[in-house]
């Protein structure tokens, strides 16, 4: 708790020195954004659909970069090659002393979301991951909260070792493909962001209809946006006002809808506590 | 029963049959070549993806990346979207301790499972496995496996890593061959189907004078020659069948020259039997007939005849007159002196027929052709020309045509007398030449007897023919050559 409060502090601080610093960068300066797979990122037409209304509300040229790991993204993130990221709350706490928060999206009504333990939909024995011992499992990315961090809780939780729980494990890299991986069979259980499997179950109800939740965890800090070192205070502001206004805009509501979001919300680092426990917890075990 | 199928159809059979077995021959071999070219295909496609896969394997075998190789597995299915595509049935990665490491049908052949467990056929792979591995793509076909299997090895650096299965269902092959050799039935009825009418007429062209030349053989013999009437067309150039028909017909036309000139024997060695019967008569009537008129003679000039007497022998001798004329007129005397014939001889005869002629109205188309003197009896010609005139001028009847033709050709003197009477029948032909034979009530049927007796008397002929149209009497009379020299 107190290490946080220090990093947070400390990370307040870098913030408003940087501002000065880098205020002299061209408005019109490119403004490089991250992706990773904490939603469906395999909309292309959305993307560019999304960067076209931000570059217009911001008046300048944006760069959307995807990766196929939170893990390049972070990379790129720290060695100021991005300005600001969509990522996951676990590395975000991480790397909290290099990051600043942006902006948090909604899901329904609060800037909340739940891993959800999922098996295939044929499986109805399956009632919790202590079932799953000696199974094969599907996990999403070793960089994210709900589909690696919240089950190694749950397998310490259960007094297990968490190398030797399952027969063996593997990582997809997104969250939609750990829902495929589970569907096909290719693993018995999965762990997945339950904001993904949700949309998942709208988008492609065939593949989502052949998993079952096993369980829902309880509820994290959603994948927040961040800021690097390299962003300027303004853009970092200007992009933060354009996201907090996009669910008073019809075309910014339309493109929220696509994305199943309510819309992005000013949060403090303290919402991320409940993911700062598990990293506390896996730690100390 | 084919045996006794006419050639008419049985050798259009025969070229359609063999037109199918050709058909059959040429797709059958096609088929076969198809056959072992799909199969190459596939396992050099098959072959080829086992290589292209266990390269793109290898870097995540290496990582342990299970969704990376699930990922590179499912590529060629993901693009099963092109009709025909090579489909792997069955895509499975071993690892190094032969577990399945990932598969393209988790739910079948789970992680981590064993390859003896799954089914019989990978338990029958799995004991394949263990021959020794080379780094080419090994093809596994034919019994107990019911699948193609391309087994390839995933390695990095000389160390095996891992091992490819991919299983093709024999199906894509019988189902791509099946589709072929369907089109090639079709093609091959096709073909059929337009060459058998080429075949038919072919056949019937070939059949068709065999046919009717062994239809009018099996008439032979049992009709005779002369009513032997057969529609033979004669056949161009000198193939066989032409050889064969132009032998047949000259064949026919020799039988029936035969049967005529035996028919003519015949009849001629009956005139001449019945001219020795005939003489043989005639002398024995002539010399009690000589005798029985010296006595009316002797009679009459030395006795002194009562009247009942005399007419009793005036009686008699008018009929023995008239039987010595008889007599005579039967026995034709051949050798008689006279001049040689002129030119005048031959129009003194139609000034004596003109009369009866012009009597009926007859008209008589005349050719003397001769010129100068011709070494035959005079008298003996005239009697022949006369009696054919007189024949035809009765046979014509009122109002009727005649046409005489006298002439010589290479020593032979040719008559010809033609009549426009009715067509007289074989049988009165056969006989005509008989003495006392007679078509009309008039004459003693003798003119022709006597005119046939002169002729072969002369050793020359005489024939007759008698068509719808006319009746026509030819005499040749060879003229004696030793006398002309």
């Amino acid at each position: 708790m107190k290490r946080r409060t220090l990093l947070a502090a400390f990370l307040a601080a870098g913030a408003t020195g940087s501002l000065g610093l880098r205020s002299v960068q061209a408005k019109t300066g490119q403004m490089r954004i991250g992706i990773t797979p904490v939603f469906l990122d395999n909309q292309t037409g959305f993307i560019d659909r999304w960067r076209g209304y931000l570059e217009s509300r911001l008046d300048r040229p944006i760069v959307f970069k995807q990766r196929s790991t939170y893990r390049q993204i972070m990379d790129m993130l720290l060695g100021d090659e991005l300005d600001f990221a969509w990522i996951c709350g676990y590395p975000y706490l991480r790397y909290q002393h290099a990051l600043e928060l942006v902006a948090v999206p909604l899901y329904h009504g609060e800037p909340l979301y739940q891993s959800y333990l999922i098996v295939h939909a044929d499986d109805r024995r399956t009632g919790s991951i202590a079932d799953l011992k000696g199974r094969v499992f599907a996990y999403s990315d070793p960089d994210s909260n709900s589909g690696f961090l919240v089950p190694q809780y749950q397998i310490s939780a259960l007094g297990e070792d968490r190398e030797t729980f399952f027969r063996k494990s593997f990582f997809t890299w997104a969250h939609e493909k750990v829902v495929t991986a589970v569907a096909t069979g290719l693993a018995d259980g999965g762990a997945v962001d339950g904001y993904v499997w949700d949309t998942l179950a709208v988008r492609n109800p065939e593949l989502a209809g052949r998993t079952r939740i096993v369980s829902k965890s309880r509820k994290f800090g959603f994948p927040p946006i961040v800021a690097s070192r390299t962003a300027q205070r303004g853009d970092t502001l200007a992009l933060k006002q354009t996201l907090f206004g996009m669910a008073n805009d019809p075309e910014g509501v339309l493109l929220l809808r696509e994305l199943n979001l309510d819309g992005f919300s000013e949060q403090d680092i303290a919402l991320f506590n409940g993911i700062g426990d598990l990293i506390d917890a896996l730690s100390m075990g | 029963m084919l045996d006794n199928l006419s050639l008419r159809h049985k050798i259009p059979l025969r070229i359609a049959l063999l037109i199918l077995l050709v058909a059959v021959a040429v797709s059958g071999s096609i088929l076969l070549r198809a056959h072992e070219v799909f199969e190459e295909d596939l396992k050099l496609s098959s072959a080829n993806m086992g290589r292209i896969l266990s390269r793109s394997l290898t870097s995540a075998l290496l990582h342990d990346d299970v969704w990376r190789a699930y990922e590179v597995i499912n590529t060629p299915s993901s693009l099963s979207g092109t009709q025909g595509a090579l489909q792997a049935k069955i895509v499975l990665v071993l690892d190094r301790n032969r577990q399945i490491y990932v598969s393209t049908k988790p739910d079948q052949y789970p992680i981590l499972s064993e390859l003896d467990s799954a089914d019989d056929e990978l338990a029958a792979l799995s004991r394949k496995l263990d021959d020794a591995l080379s780094l080419e793509p090994q093809l596994i076909t034919g019994p107990p496996f019911r699948n193609l299997y391309v087994i390839t090895p995933i390695e990095s650096d000389g160390v095996l890593l891992g091992t490819l299965i991919m299983g093709y269902s024999e199906e894509i092959f019988t189902q791509r061959f099946t589709t072929f050799a369907g089109r090639a039935a079709l093609t091959t009825l096709l073909i059929f189907v337009l060459l058998v009418p080429v075949a038919a007429y072919w056949g019937r062209h070939f059949a068709e004078p065999l046919v009717d030349l062994a239809s009018c053989m099996s008439r032979v013999g049992s009709e005779t020659a002369e009513s032997l009437e057969c529609d033979l067309l004669e056949i161009r150039g000198n193939d066989e069948l032409a050889q064969l028909n132009r032998q047949f017909r000259l064949m026919l036309a020799e039988l029936r020259d035969k049967a005529d000139l035996e028919r003519q024997m015949v009849a001629a060695e009956r005139l001449a039997a019945i001219g020795r019967f005939t003489a043989g008569i005639a002398h024995e009537i002539n010399n009690p007939l000589g005798g029985m008129l010296n006595a009316t003679n002797t009679l009459r000039r030395h006795g002194k005849l009562d009247p009942l007497t005399a007419k009793t022998v005036n009686l008699l001798e008018r009929g023995l007159m008239q039987i010595r004329d008889t007599v005579s007129a039967l026995l034709v005397e051949a050798k008689t002196e006279s001049h040689p014939l002129t030119h005048q001889d031959v129009d003194d005869t139609r000034t004596l027929v003109t009369p009866v002629a012009a009597g009926l109205s007859v008209q008589i188309d005349w050719h003397n052709e001769l010129t100068g003197e011709i070494e035959l009896a005079s008298t003996l010609v005239r009697q022949v020309l006369l009696n054919l005139l007189l024949n035809a001028i009765q046979a014509t009847g009122e109002k009727g045509q005649i046409a005489c033709s006298v002439r010589c050709v290479n020593d032979t003197l040719c008559i010809e007398v033609r009549n426009s009477g009715e067509q007289m029948s074989d049988e009165t032909i056969a006989h005509l030449f008989e003495p006392f034979v007679t078509g009309h009530d008039s004459g003693r049927g003798l003119g022709l007897w006597v005119t046939y007796q002169i002729v072969t008397g002369l050793n020359g002929t005489i024939e007759v023919s008698s068509g719808r149209a006319d009746t026509l009497f030819s005499v040749h009379l060879p003229l004696p050559l030793q006398e002309a020299a």
